[in-house]
């Protein structure tokens, strides 16, 4: 929901970005209040990902120039642990498979930095079980899901459902979801969209970064923008998506190289 | 790093079969003979008569031998020179241990079922079978023949005994560990065999354990080599073990030595028709540790597990060897060896499968796996798989690899901060071979040491 009295709680500014010496994001402007929900749409290899992956601190982009502030603090000067802690949060495209560590133990570890980080007394494992008992049902997944290895065998919707879960425990100001809809059937889109909502309130944001419009019938955006060549080229309202869907994203690109 | 794959389509010879024999023979040197003929000078005269023509023969054999060098294909990784460069002397008199001097090592699954040898020797006070079925024969090898006859038939009877270390063990009996579960027998308490090291410096130990389960047998054994002081010395052992038909036998392996020891120890298990062979070696290295682990399978649908993990840092080096010999169709293994290396150590995996022609239908799959975790650190991997017959299936691969840093970023982005993140994932990493271990305390102990060990 838009409000114009909400805190910022993203700011980009002017970003560029590297990986590998090849320049990636070029020039990217975005700034994102609390309550609201936003949705990144575009072409392969227009640098979706890759910005929602510097927005968690991988080790591999490197930022050349610009500014993101983050709750008001510098974001590119905290680690990625510290990002995390003060509010970041990021949905893998791919989330890793851990094999050898339970998803239980994985998420009470994480559950603990965070509360540590807050000054919070640490869950022991009965009371944690309390809360992912309660969170476990927002996303419909048996507690069997906690005694397996992190994402070890896990399909493809389980995987996603299971980063919505560390979601839920973790309770971002920010959600940053890269492509949560990607290869998941229609039921398993209905839970991770509902899921989301769920979670979603005045006080935290949500960035979406997507290629398919279809996920936005479930999660309805307050903005969409088109990013291609590492940028923002147009922003829209949700009406956005569907002259995408109908028209392709050709006719923003030659727009934006007039 | 080095990966080789050598793959063999024609009939083996004896010295494919045997090559540390025939290498051996062919390049003896003279000090690394004489180091070896010195080494069997340390050997107690007195044994038991029924043991004599056993030695005798082994003693015959080990003349004939010397220490390997790098030159030969099965020491090829393993440098032996620091052994050589070591006089060491022969266990005298037993050292008086107290039950509060090996405490911590002791099983609470196996109060009532656990042999201990310190320095070798076997140590009476300190074991305890009360709680083994009354059929079950476990103690002294030495005191056995008079009420187990039979025990000749089995003694030294495991193929590769010409092997040196092998043969040097044997050319040196004196006493070891007898374990006989008669036919049928399902024994459910474990059995925990424990050699302890006193740490008393430059020490030659030669454990020797035999293992007969009978057919339709079950049983559960630790064979754990522990030290109570980190000082200089050489185990050789050698554990033989039979599996008749139809019997089970797991086998847990724990090597924790000081980091200046030497410890070669040879696995030695032969399976009948229809047997389960699941073994379990971990390993935490030392100046050399040697791990040669052999099966040979003589009869049809045997299945074979080996679990190997070896986990080492500083200077120390662990090196495992296998062999899976199948000689009958339909049979069946597994094998999955990782490493995990720190530091300046240096990890070794040789594992050789042999299928030859009448093992049609052989069902095998081998998984090297190793994780450096140091510029320094060196891992040494190859799989030696020589098929012969035409209608099997054997799988293998070997992947060596440093903790991805994908894998760290993930959970760093979960508030994990990157140390924990490296410490949790190479924990990870081992915890799939010791999570296999059914003996709760065993394995709850070995994940804290692991835990404890992984530096981030």
């Amino acid at each position: 929901m838009i409000r114009d009295n909400s805190e910022v709680i993203l700011s980009v500014k002017n970003l560029t970005a590297n990986v590998d010496g090849t320049q990636i994001i070029k020039g990217l402007n975005l700034e994102i209040k609390s309550g609201e929900i936003h949705a990144i749409m575009g072409p392969n290899g227009s640098g979706k990902s890759t910005f929602s992956k510097i927005l968690a601190g991988h080790p591999a982009y490197e930022v050349t120039g610009g500014e993101i502030s983050f709750m008001g603090q510098n974001l590119l000067k905290l680690d990625p642990e510290d990002r995390s802690r003060s509010g970041i949060f990021l949905a893998f495209q791919y989330p890793l498979e851990i094999p050898g560590v339970s998803n239980r133990d994985f998420l009470r570890v994480s559950c603990n930095a965070k509360r540590k980080h807050e000054s919070l007394e640490e869950l022991d494992p009965m009371d944690f079980d309390d809360l992912v008992y309660e969170k476990l049902e927002l996303l419909k997944m048996d507690s069997e899901f906690l005694d397996r290895g992190v994402n070890e065998g896990f399909s493809g919707g389980e995987k996603k459902r299971n980063e919505i879960l560390q979601m839920a425990l973790l309770e971002p100001k920010l959600g940053v979801l890269d492509e949560i809809d990607s290869g998941l059937d229609i039921d398993a889109l209905r839970v991770v969209s509902s899921g989301v909502n769920a979670l979603s309130n005045e006080n935290n944001a949500m960035l979406l970064v997507t290629h398919y419009q279809r996920l936005l019938d479930y999660i309805t955006p307050d903005y969409i923008h088109v990013m291609a060549e590492g940028r923002i080229l147009q922003t829209g309202t949700k009406e956005l998506a569907l002259e995408l869907e109908a028209k392709g994203y050709d006719w923003i690109l030659e727009g934006a190289t007039v | 790093m080095s990966i080789e794959v050598k793959l063999q389509g024609h009939e083996l010879t004896d010295a494919e079969v045997n090559p540390t024999i025939a290498a051996s023979k062919a390049k003896v040197k003279v000090d690394r003979t004489a180091y070896l003929t010195d080494l069997v000078k340390l050997r107690n005269p007195e044994i038991p008569d029924w043991m004599q023509q056993t030695r005798d023969h082994a003693s015959a054999i080990v003349q004939e031998l010397a220490i390997p060098s790098s030159r030969d294909e099965d020491w090829r990784f393993t440098d032996l020179s620091a052994l050589l460069a070591t006089q060491f002397k022969s266990v005298t008199e037993p050292s008086a241990l107290g039950f509060e001097q090996i405490q911590s090592y002791m099983l609470p699954e196996c109060v009532n079922s656990r042999l201990v040898f310190v320095d070798g020797i076997y140590a009476a006070d300190l074991s305890a079978v009360d709680d083994l079925p009354e059929e079950t024969i476990v103690g002294s090898l030495a005191q056995v023949q008079e009420f187990l006859p039979q025990v000749s038939d089995y003694f030294a009877k495991q193929p590769g005994g010409e092997e040196v270390f092998t043969a040097l063990n044997t050319a040196s009996i004196v006493d070891g560990a007898i374990v006989w579960i008669p036919k049928d027998q399902i024994v459910k308490t474990p059995i925990h065999l424990l050699f302890v090291a006193t740490g008393t410096a430059k020490f030659l130990v030669q454990p020797r354990i035999l293992i007969v389960a009978g057919s339709g047998s079950e049983v559960t054994l630790v064979e754990d080599y522990v030290i109570l002081n980190d000082r200089n010395y050489f185990i050789n052992s050698v554990a033989e073990i039979q599996v008749d038909c139809n019997a089970k036998v797991n086998h847990v392996r724990i090597q924790r030595d000081s980091d200046s020891a030497f410890h070669i120890g040879k696995t030695a298990v032969s399976q009948a028709r229809d047997s389960q062979y699941c073994g379990i070696a971990v390993n935490f290295g030392g100046a050399i540790a040697r791990h040669n682990w052999e099966i040979y399978t003589n009869g049809e649908q045997t299945h074979s597990q080996l679990l190997g993990l070896s986990w080492i840092t500083g200077d120390r080096t662990s090196d495992t060897h296998s062999l899976i010999a199948f000689s009958k169709p339909h049979c069946t293994a597994k094998q999955i060896n990782k490493c995990i290396a720190d530091d300046r150590s240096h990890g070794i995996f040789n594992g050789r499968i042999c299928v030859p022609k009448l093992a049609q239908q052989t069902d095998a799959a081998q998984l090297s796996r190793s994780l450096l975790l140091s510029p320094k650190a060196r891992i040494d991997t190859k799989p030696q798989l020589e098929i012969v017959a035409d209608n099997v299936k054997c799988a293998h691969g070997a992947t060596v690899s440093q903790l991805e840093d994908d894998a760290v970023f993930y959970l760093q982005s979960r508030g994990i901060d990157s140390e924990s993140a490296r410490k949790l994932l190479t924990y990870a990493f081992a915890t799939e071979v010791i999570n296999e271990i059914t003996i709760d305390s065993l394995k709850s102990k070995l994940q804290t040491i692991v835990r404890s060990a992984s530096k981030g």
